[in-house]
């Protein structure tokens, strides 16, 4: 288990980040994606930048009811409250069931985003809330909706000059009710399917069906869903034309558990 | 390729050493300083024979650069017993057999450690979800689950 030859780059600054993305490096944040894609040599880069050092690349700060998280926040710190509020309350119980905590002490929520495995659990959460992905290139900071992120499996929004810089979402409000599901039939392990459901007081419930071939299946308005769980969990299923039966029951069912764990 | 030289802790002793970029600290714990104790399972983070403590904090030394842990704390199972005198999880596991082939042992004990150092009082459940991510392949679990409890209980005792 050893990794093709690369070289190693530490930019101390964003902007030398940047110019070394444009020179063909392959960013790494906690490495516990492209680490094991590394020692499997599904990744074969010729030089790593290790974004890691990078100022203001972990860490949430406040901006009136905006909570802005640094990419680099890792999973662990997530799931131990760095995130205040019902909003942080929701991500710490998302980021609890993320892998294993060795993995969730090195792993990050922007990392993990701009990687886009269709089973992860950022892919599979983030989409339903409100927010945006900040990205940063040459010209300076990008907004990309959250729900127009991922674009496909490992493809995102982000183009090849940009890093995803911070991920800004909205304050929620106590009484937001969240439902998550995600089969695993080992605590830890890649999901085989994962819904999620967000129901803010006053504005429309929204819904993510993840884990699939495919970019994440993003439901702007989940009444439908929040009303008769079972019958519109089928109907949207039935949309994707899953080839498998068993994948197909798998999602029916996230989605349904999510809906139900919402209202 | 030009090799890298890398200062760092482990176990408390200031070391030096060279590596290749691409070389995990796995690698260079076992191959170049000769810290066998952590082992190679799967390479991809998901056995967690190869767990170390970065900065205090667990982690898969497989799944870490060799050239990012300058300046940080590295601690191994090496690190483990003070001297002749073995952590209390150590002892337990001997005491409850809680080991078959061994291979797994000493990332489990570094995972039960930093376990009971955040949560003294884990529940069975607590305990079996914090080591979800180290396997052991002889299906030694429950000793292994109730020795981890035995030790937190003892080890609040004498506190």
């Amino acid at each position: 288990m050893k990794p093709a030859p690369f070289t190693y780059a530490r930019p101390a600054d964003w902007p030398a980040a940047l110019a070394l993305l444009a020179e063909g490096a392959r960013p790494v944040a906690g490495g516990q994606s492209l680490g094991p894609m590394l020692n499997l040599r599904l990744a074969l880069p010729e030089r790593v930048a290790d974004l890691r050092h990078l100022p203001g690349y972990a860490g949430v700060s406040m901006q009136g009811e905006t909570v802005r998280i640094g990419a680099g926040t890792t999973h662990a710190a997530i799931e131990d409250g760095v995130v205040p509020g019902r909003l942080g309350e929701i991500l710490a119980g998302v980021a609890r069931r993320i892998a294993y905590r060795p993995v969730r002490n090195r792993g990050t929520i922007g990392g993990s985003f701009a990687h886009a495995d269709p089973a992860a659990d950022w892919c599979a959460v983030l989409p339903a809330l409100p927010g945006h992905a900040i990205a940063l290139g040459p010209e300076g900071e990008r907004r990309i909706p959250l729900a127009e992120f991922v674009l496909g499996v490992f493809e995102t929004a982000l183009r090849g000059d940009e890093l995803l810089r911070a991920i800004e979402l909205s304050a929620l409000p106590p009484a937001t009710h969240f439902g998550h599901w995600k089969f695993c039939r080992k605590p830890g392990e890649f999901s085989k399917a994962t819904a999620c459901v967000l129901a803010t007081p006053g504005a429309a419930p929204t819904a993510v069906l993840a884990a699939l071939d495919a970019a994440p299946l993003v439901i702007a308005d989940a009444s439908a869903l929040l009303a008769d769980p079972t019958a519109e969990a089928a109907r949207l299923v039935a949309t994707l034309a899953l080839e498998d039966p068993w994948r197909a029951a798998l999602a029916r069912t996230a989605l349904r558990h999510a809906a139900e764990a919402a209202r | 390729m030009a090799k890298l030289h890398v200062t760092t802790t482990i176990n408390g002793e200031p070391t030096e050493f060279l590596c290749d970029p691409s070389q995990s600290m796995l690698d260079v714990l076992r191959n170049s300083l000769g810290l066998t104790g952590s082992k190679e399972g799967c390479g991809t983070g998901d056995c967690g024979s190869c767990s170390i403590t970065l900065d205090g904090r667990l982690t898969c030394s497989c799944l870490v650069l060799a050239a990012e842990v300058g300046g940080h704390e590295i601690t191994t199972i090496e690190g483990m017993a003070q001297g002749d005198e073995l952590h209390p999880l150590q002892q337990k596991f001997l005491e409850m057999a809680a080991l078959q082939c061994g291979i797994c042992t000493p990332g489990v004990l570094m995972a039960a450690r930093s376990l009971l150092e955040k949560n003294p009082e884990p529940t069975e459940t607590e305990v079996r979800f914090w080591l979800a991510g180290n396997l052991c392949r002889c299906t030694g679990y429950d000793k292994i689950v109730r020795a981890v409890l035995e030790t937190a209980a003892e080890m609040r005792s004498a506190a």
